[in-house]
């Protein structure tokens, strides 16, 4: 099952290599990785999507803990949550097609950011599954770039991570 | 008034209460170097590699509960010590590591005796840091120290550019302990789990105790006994956890595991209740882990790092908590739990009637010899000599082993090798620290042909800081663990593992500087090893010739299940 891992970690150089470092030296797997400093320039906050059974999850967070720049780690999968991710995707889009794909990318609130004759780049935000959706709902030969940030997470009403 | 960098690392180490340093000078750390020459407050070991320094820093922390120490210089000085960072990580021993690095300018354009040092042991440090700042200097310090000795320890190397050495700053004496929002181990034991634990213990038919490094570290050996007595159970310790529980006690079934006692490893799998503490369940201890979780068995863990628990086995009762304070939390619940005492004794009796019939296979006797030297009555010979009292370092393969099963250890760190990492070389450099550490104490190496010529050069070392260990060579001639997994696993097709061209021992020790000794014949070996302990001012290095064959039993080989021993070469 794919869990969201949020992690609220200290700002310092280096920090993020002993994120990866860990998942690379215990063979865990990281999915997607993002991560930005929050208000608190000190800290930054990670999310990154992993998968593996319940024992496993179990040795990902309690390493994450272990690191001594980690504060907080919390696995949003384990209760409500929101997850969003951005895409930026480059299509081709030329005659006939060009309506339908602005069709399709309003069906999908994308919003279309840079035009040229023959492309349109297109600005979605959702979870996975819906960025998964619109890319299986065009046609494949006309998609020339694909760049996703990879989710990141909050937890929904109460469910607070800070210091 | 400013001080530069360099005499900052000096002033910082001198108030965390260093008082020896093992090092090797090298450009980078010249200035730290210098800094040194002009200060009494800690004494400076001059090595001969870089391994040696932070084996050496290692069990000098091992041996005394301080932190260890060690220096070393960038690039070069940096890869060589990794080895031993990585020894110290993985048997959880608090150092600090001080490396130089090119100035701060100089990082990322491939300067000379550049590395990328944080980058490299990072996977093999608790923590370590690169400073930036000579401002941050003496706070990264204290945060190194802190880290390192507090929670599960663990080394912590702390990367400083050449230019912050000679930069200036204010250093004022630390007025309190360090606050860090990101790190702050657990150190009590949760009380609802307590209780729990206390339940399964107290309703027992069969409780077995299994205790590792971690009550070591803790220095919690008078609490286990306590508890153990208490419970009136049977008590196995670790190649790590050796002389945390007595020995010589009747409660004491040995050591667990691949080379394990056949009492041991019967009473891990068949007990009812197993509390572990500071104890890990890996591989060498319990072998394959589904065949262990085979045993219907009711588990207790108590350890301090969280990912230690249910990592290879479930548990049914984690305690996350320091091994000392859960431990006098265990005992104050036990007593008031009230049970009586010859009720407890009658109830244990079949099990222990069990436990003794293991016992009473005898799994660790062996075919004494008048012809050849058998490695094991070197072992008991040295244990009679010392009067099982002495200080005992080991390398790595079968003389370790040997040590481990022959050597009964009464007190806590006493018993100083390499248990996770397994590093050959270790056993001279770790007397070294020991020695310094315990300047009064007889200490005793015991290694192998093979082992001990991994850090020979450190005789020299011995000779500068007149270091006596005693150096007992099992040599056999032969790389003794591989040759004995080649004769099982690989049809005796013994590939590398003879050690062709040796040495001759005694001339290359002589030349040294050192007193030696070659042993041939059974009937000498008490007495070499009386006249080298009587030699208290010299060290001596005791050749002994061994059998060539002799195999380290029991032994369940890897994969197998902890029951799944063989006890001798006639099971092959």
């Amino acid at each position: 099952m794919k869990h969201v891992i949020s992690v609220l970690m200290e700002n310092e150089p280096g920090a993020l290599s002993r994120v990866v470092g860990l998942f690379s030296a215990r063979g865990y797997n990281i999915e997607t990785l993002s991560v930005a400093p929050t208000e608190d320039p000190t800290l930054s906050r990670l999310t990154l999507t992993t998968g593996g059974s319940d024992a496993v999850l179990e040795q990902i967070t309690k390493h994450l803990n272990r690191l001594i720049d980690v504060v907080k780690v919390v696995d949003l999968s384990d209760g409500p949550h929101i997850e969003r991710e951005l895409m930026l995707i480059k299509v081709r889009a030329v005659g006939k097609e060009r309506e339908e794909i602005k069709r399709l990318s309003d069906i999908f609130r994308g919003h279309i950011v840079d035009v040229t004759d023959k492309s349109y780049t297109i600005e979605l935000t959702g979870d996975q599954q819906k960025m998964q959706a619109f890319i299986e709902a065009l046609d494949h030969t006309a998609i020339l770039e694909t760049v996703r940030t990879g989710a990141c997470g909050v937890g929904r009403g109460e469910r607070i991570l800070r210091v | 008034m400013e001080i530069t960098g360099a005499d900052l690392v000096v002033r910082c180490l001198a108030d965390e209460g260093v008082e020896h340093v093992f090092g090797y000078p090298g450009g980078a750390v010249l200035y730290i170097y210098d800094a040194i020459y002009n200060q009494d407050k800690f004494q400076h070991i001059l090595v001969r590699h870089e391994q040696a320094a932070v084996h050496a820093a290692d069990a000098y922390a091992r041996s005394s509960q301080k932190v260890g120490v060690a220096l070393v210089t960038s690039g070069p000085g940096v890869t060589n010590a990794v080895t031993g960072i990585a020894t110290a990580y993985m048997d959880s021993i608090p150092m600090v590591i001080i490396s130089g690095q090119v100035p701060t300018h100089a990082i990322g354009e491939d300067a000379f005796q550049e590395c990328d040092t944080v980058g490299i042991t990072r996977p093999c440090v608790k923590h370590n840091f690169l400073v930036r700042d000579v401002k941050d200097l003496a706070e990264t310090m204290r945060r190194a120290f802190y880290i390192a000795r507090t929670g599960r320890p663990g080394p912590v190397l702390v990367d400083i550019p050449k230019d912050i050495t000679v930069a200036k700053t204010k250093y004022s004496p630390p007025a309190q302990e360090v606050v860090m929002r990101s790190y702050a181990p657990v150190v009590k034991g949760h009380q609802g789990q307590i209780k729990k634990a206390i339940q399964m213990l107290v309703q027992a038919e069969r409780p077995m105790i299994y205790t590792g490094g971690g009550v070591i570290l803790a220095d919690a050996s008078e609490e286990l006994a306590q508890l153990v007595r208490m419970i009136g159970a049977p008590c196995t310790n670790t190649l790590m956890g050796l002389g945390a529980f007595p020995s010589t006690d009747r409660q004491f079934v040995g050591m667990p595991g691949m080379h394990g006692t056949y009492e041991a490893n019967m009473s891990m799998q068949n007990c009812d209740v197993l509390l572990a503490i500071g104890a890990r369940f890996d591989d060498r201890v319990i072998g394959n882990p589904k065949h262990f979780a085979q045993s219907p068995r009711k588990i207790i863990h108590v350890d301090i790092d969280p990912s230690s628990i249910s990592k290879r086995v479930k548990v049914d009762v984690p305690i996350v908590g320091d091994v000392k304070d859960v431990l006098k939390e265990l005992i104050a619940q036990y007593e008031a739990a009230g049970k009586d005492a010859s009720a407890q004794q009658k109830s244990l009796a079949a099990w222990w009637e069990q436990v003794e019939t293991w016992r009473g296979r005898n799994c660790l006797s062996f075919a004494q010899s008048d012809e050849v030297i058998k490695p094991q009555s070197v072992v008991q010979k040295l244990w009679e000599v010392t009067r099982g009292d002495a200080f005992i370092t080991s390398d790595v393969g079968q003389h370790q082993m040997w040590a481990a099963q022959y050597y009964g250890f009464d007190k806590p760190r006493r018993w100083i090798n390499s248990g996770g990492l397994g590093t050959m070389g270790v056993g001279l450099p770790y007397a070294m620290g020991v020695q310094m550490a315990n300047p009064d104490a007889t200490v005793a190496c015991v290694t192998g042909e093979g082992s001990i010529q991994m850090n020979i050069q450190e005789l020299s070392t011995c000779k500068q800081y007149h270091l006596t260990p005693k150096i007992i060579c099992l040599n056999n001639r032969y790389l003794g663990m591989v040759r004995q997994w080649q004769q099982i696993d690989y049809g005796s097709r013994y590939s590398e593992s003879y050690m062709d061209a040796l040495p001759d021992f005694k001339g290359l020790v002589e030349a040294f500087g050192h007193v030696a000794m070659r042993i041939e014949n059974p009937a000498d070996v008490e007495g070499a090893l009386k006249e080298a302990f009587a030699l208290k001012d010299r060290l001596v290095f005791l050749d002994f010739i061994t059998d060539q064959s002799e195999n380290v039993w029991p032994m369940v080989k890897a994969g197998k299940g902890l029951t799944e021993m063989l006890l001798g070469s006639e099971e092959l």
